[in-house]
């Protein structure tokens, strides 16, 4: 019996307005095929299409307008 | 490293006192000849917890009598920050509230001027400074790790395991600048340009070991880290181009575009996570995480407009 918290701990969280972090080791497919492996122990997948660095979010979404950013 | 130059009167009597083995004169953040006497001998106190200098006795790091001239000198600075910085409450959720307060900055910025305009020897110079804590990244908030429980101490280890490679040396941010920083033909070693470091630039350094060695402040430190993952991609991508403009190595471009994404996560993290954890735990941290967010923006923002103004002239 114990009274200790158990945490939330997402593999996937959508940030709004910005990007989807991703916990651990994954291949994403980008739309022409070509396959990115994540790097760190958590990524953040762009989800506003406008990043420099795609599939990866480089920041870029705070400087859109508020519509054009992720829900 | 070798201890500094002095920069005036309390710098001078810290120093003296530590290359001599002396005690330090009866001194007080009141007889600082300025920001740069004050914040030298700061540092250089802050340091014997670091590294340390290699003409200082090692044991001064927990000598009584510069621990007292080391808390006059902290509650000095820590006072002036909290009467410049007051930060304005917004909304209920720390992250928005900090993303708002980085938005709403519209304070001078050093990586546009790097990006379109500066000069080779300036962005040297540039690289120099922020050496000072580049040689050092991450090191001031690693104090913070056994003041929190669980759930925010596994989140700020989430972004430090990434700060610190990943378990590889070779991907330790630290070191990436450092290899740039050699690449580009500038002193790795850590500590080098500390006598070129402005007033601004110690103050930086200075108010990150501060909020990460008094437990009192890990509100701040963690606030501080946030504002500052959040003004760090954008940035990066300009400095990287600019470095690229001006011919730098790729090594030193390398530790750049490393931040342009690596901060767009540790971003999240920082603001999300970590103050998000923190304050589940501490409600009663959020003014202090506000705080530290505030103070991360106005220093950057000094030390901009005043290496803006001295190369406009
Ligand atoms: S979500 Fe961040 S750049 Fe697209
Ligand atoms: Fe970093
Ligand atoms: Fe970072």
């Amino acid at each position: 019996m114990s009274g200790q918290e158990v945490f939330d701990h997402p593999d996937v969280v959508l940030c709004p307005g910005g990007p989807m972090l991703l916990r651990g080791d994954h291949v994403i497919e980008g739309p022409d095929g070509t396959r990115h492996a994540t790097t760190r122990p958590v990524s953040a997948v762009c989800r506003c299409d406008k990043s420099a660095v795609l599939p990866w979010c480089d920041g870029t979404h705070k400087v859109l307008p508020e519509k054009l950013r992720p829900s | 490293m070798l201890t500094p130059s002095p920069r005036g009167d309390v710098s001078a009597a810290v120093l003296e006192a530590l290359r001599t083995g002396a005690a330090p004169a009866a001194i007080r953040a009141s007889d600082a000849s300025g920001e740069d006497d004050l914040h030298l001998a700061l540092w250089v106190l802050f340091e014997l917890s670091y590294r340390g200098f290699e003409d200082v006795d090692e044991r001064r790091e927990w000598d009584p009598d510069l621990i007292a001239v080391r808390r006059s000198l902290e509650d000095a600075f820590e006072a002036e920050l909290r009467d410049r910085c007051t930060p304005t409450p917004v909304g209920d959720d720390v992250a928005t509230a900090i993303f708002a307060m980085c938005e709403a900055d519209d304070g001078p910025s050093l990586a546009t001027y790097v990006h379109r305009h500066a000069t080779h020897e300036q962005v040297e110079q540039l690289l120099a400074i922020r050496s000072v804590y580049h040689l050092k990244e991450q090191d001031p908030t690693a104090w913070v790790v056994p003041r929190l429980g669980a759930g925010p101490k596994a989140a700020l280890l989430e972004l430090q395991f990434d700060e610190y490679g990943n378990g590889d040396p070779n991907r330790l941010h630290h070191h990436l600048f450092a290899k740039g920083m050699e690449a580009a033909g500038l002193d790795p070693k850590y500590g080098a340009y500390v006598d070129q470091a402005p007033a601004e630039a110690l103050a930086q350094n200075n108010v990150m070991s501060m909020f990460g060695l008094q437990r009192r402040l890990r509100g701040a430190a963690l606030g501080h880290l946030a504002a500052f993952e959040a003004t760090s991609s954008l940035p990066s991508r300009r400095m990287a181009q600019g470095l690229e403009r001006l011919d730098f190595p790729p090594e030193m471009v390398g530790y750049y575009t490393e931040h342009v994404e690596a901060d767009a996560v540790h971003e999240q993290l920082a603001a999300r996570t970590i103050c998000g954890a923190l304050l589940d735990d501490d409600p009663h941290l959020r003014e202090d995480v506000l705080l530290g967010a505030s103070v991360c923006l106005d220093l950057e923002n000094r030390l901009a407009g005043r290496l803006l103004e001295e190369w406009a002239a």
